[in-house]
């Protein structure tokens, strides 16, 4: 690793204020940007680590039923105390592997945005609001293509809010070697329809397959996508498996997913 | 250069480091605590796995600024105080949970923050935790036995895989 400067704020304002320095890079938990660094793939002047912002760690429920989660808050932390959404828990308690989940946070995957991380299906699934030192932004405007969010230069994260569906859930086909999501598919059934959520498939990253969430809305079956289809154009195709693969994929979880959570 | 200063295996520790230093390095490299084993260095093999105030973490991919004012414990804390080898140690021993030894410390590390969390997992919840441990020589079975038998359970209905 080139050297850098870490900088250790307490409170979100001085975090903030300390990404205004040059070359400035948050650090989340460090489980992908320290590895990145390693490679040298990135060389920032300053590391923000979010770590001991206590005001940013944590899961609550909101005035308004919705579940609150810390920006800076661990994917063991959401396994554990994401009761009031168990498919959350549950998807959080499948990231990387133990020593991983210590680490790595909500807001650190939703920055980086990487096309097979499983938080960027959970919060578009579940249409969550990322929420940031300067406004709230709705997951259907904040994810835009792989490892690209509507987060301006030095925007944190600071909470994510999520709706809580009447049922829900995830199913990942895991890459054995990275355990990233070689397809990941979240399904939210709410009171004014269905939401579906595709990880590890699209070369634009996460995206939302609207031909399953009209048939579910209308049907929450398995059967009612039994004939649906995505195209395996557009799909990343790697050692790991062709686009044809990942597409067919994103059909036998969808199907998974409803079939769990009904 | 930053001063950091933290509590390693129950004593004060301290010393200079820079920004990029990790905690593997420290543990390592100034403290001579060389228990800690760097396999991959990527984050994938779990050699380097200690407690950072209880949770296990990879010490190759925390820096080691922030550890600083933390508790953290590596292999070498492992051992009971009059030096004899801890209940999950010895279980290695008995059951023979290595070969060549390079990721036992991570193994014993994470075993013992399993058995904190989930004090009598099944056979299938030790393999489970034991995914971010890399192992090469023995294939896990008699590691996974050894955790079986520290936990207090039946190690003899374990199968081969």
């Amino acid at each position: 690793m080139y050297n850098f400067d870490v900088e250790t704020p307490g409170t979100v304002a001085d975090a903030v204020a300390a990404m205004g320095r040059d070359e400035a890079q948050a650090l989340g938990g460090g489980q992908t940007l320290i590895p990145t660094l390693k490679q040298r793939l990135a060389s920032p002047s300053v590391l923000v680590s979010l770590s001991r912002v206590a005001e940013m760690k944590g899961v609550c429920t909101g005035d308004d039923g919705r579940l609150c989660v810390g920006g800076a808050t661990t994917h063991a932390t959401v396994a554990r105390e994401a009761t009031q959404y168990p498919a959350l828990a549950a998807m959080a308690s499948h990231i990387g592997d133990p020593a991983v989940r210590n680490r790595g946070t909500i807001g650190g995957s939703l920055a980086n945005n990487d096309p097979s991380a499983c938080y960027p299906a959970a919060v578009l699934g579940s249409g969550a609001t990322i929420v940031t030192n300067t406004r709230e932004i709705a997951a259907d405007d904040y994810f835009q293509g792989m490892f690209s969010t509507a987060l301006e230069e030095g925007e944190l994260i600071t909470e994510v809010r999520f709706p809580i569906p009447e049922v829900a859930n995830y199913q990942k086909f895991v890459q054995p070697a990275s355990r990233f999501a070689l397809v990941g598919v979240f399904v939210a059934k709410f009171a004014d329809g269905v939401r579906v959520a595709v990880t590890g498939a699209s070369e634009d990253g996460v995206f939302r397959w609207s031909e399953a969430e009209a048939a579910l809305s209308s049907e929450f079956s398995a059967s009612a996508v039994g004939g649906l289809a995505v195209s395996g154009d557009g799909m990343i195709s790697d050692l790991h498996g062709t686009g044809a693969y990942r597409a067919h994929l994103v059909g036998v979880m969808t199907k998974r997913a409803v079939e769990a959570a009904a | 250069m930053t001063k950091i200063e933290m509590t390693v295996n129950g004593r004060a520790a301290s010393g200079e480091v820079e920004g990029r230093t990790l905690l593997s390095s420290f543990l390592r490299d100034e403290l001579k605590l060389t228990g800690t084993h760097v396999g991959c260095d990527t984050s994938q093999c779990g050699a380097c796995v200690v407690h950072v105030d209880g949770e296990a973490v990879k010490a190759c991919t925390m820096l080691a600024v922030e550890a600083a004012g933390s508790e953290v414990t590596t292999v070498e804390g492992m051992a009971n105080a009059d030096g004899s080898l801890s209940v999950i140690q010895q279980a290695f021993q008995d059951h023979h949970g290595l070969q060549c030894g390079f990721c036992t410390p991570g193994m014993v590390m994470s075993a013992a923050a399993l058995l904190k969390e989930n004090p009598k997992p099944s056979e299938a919840e030790v393999r489970d935790y034991l995914e971010g441990n890399i192992c090469r020589c023995t294939g896990y079975h008699n590691i996974v036995k050894a955790i079986m038998a520290a936990s207090g359970q039946e190690v003899a209905p374990v199968a081969a895989e």
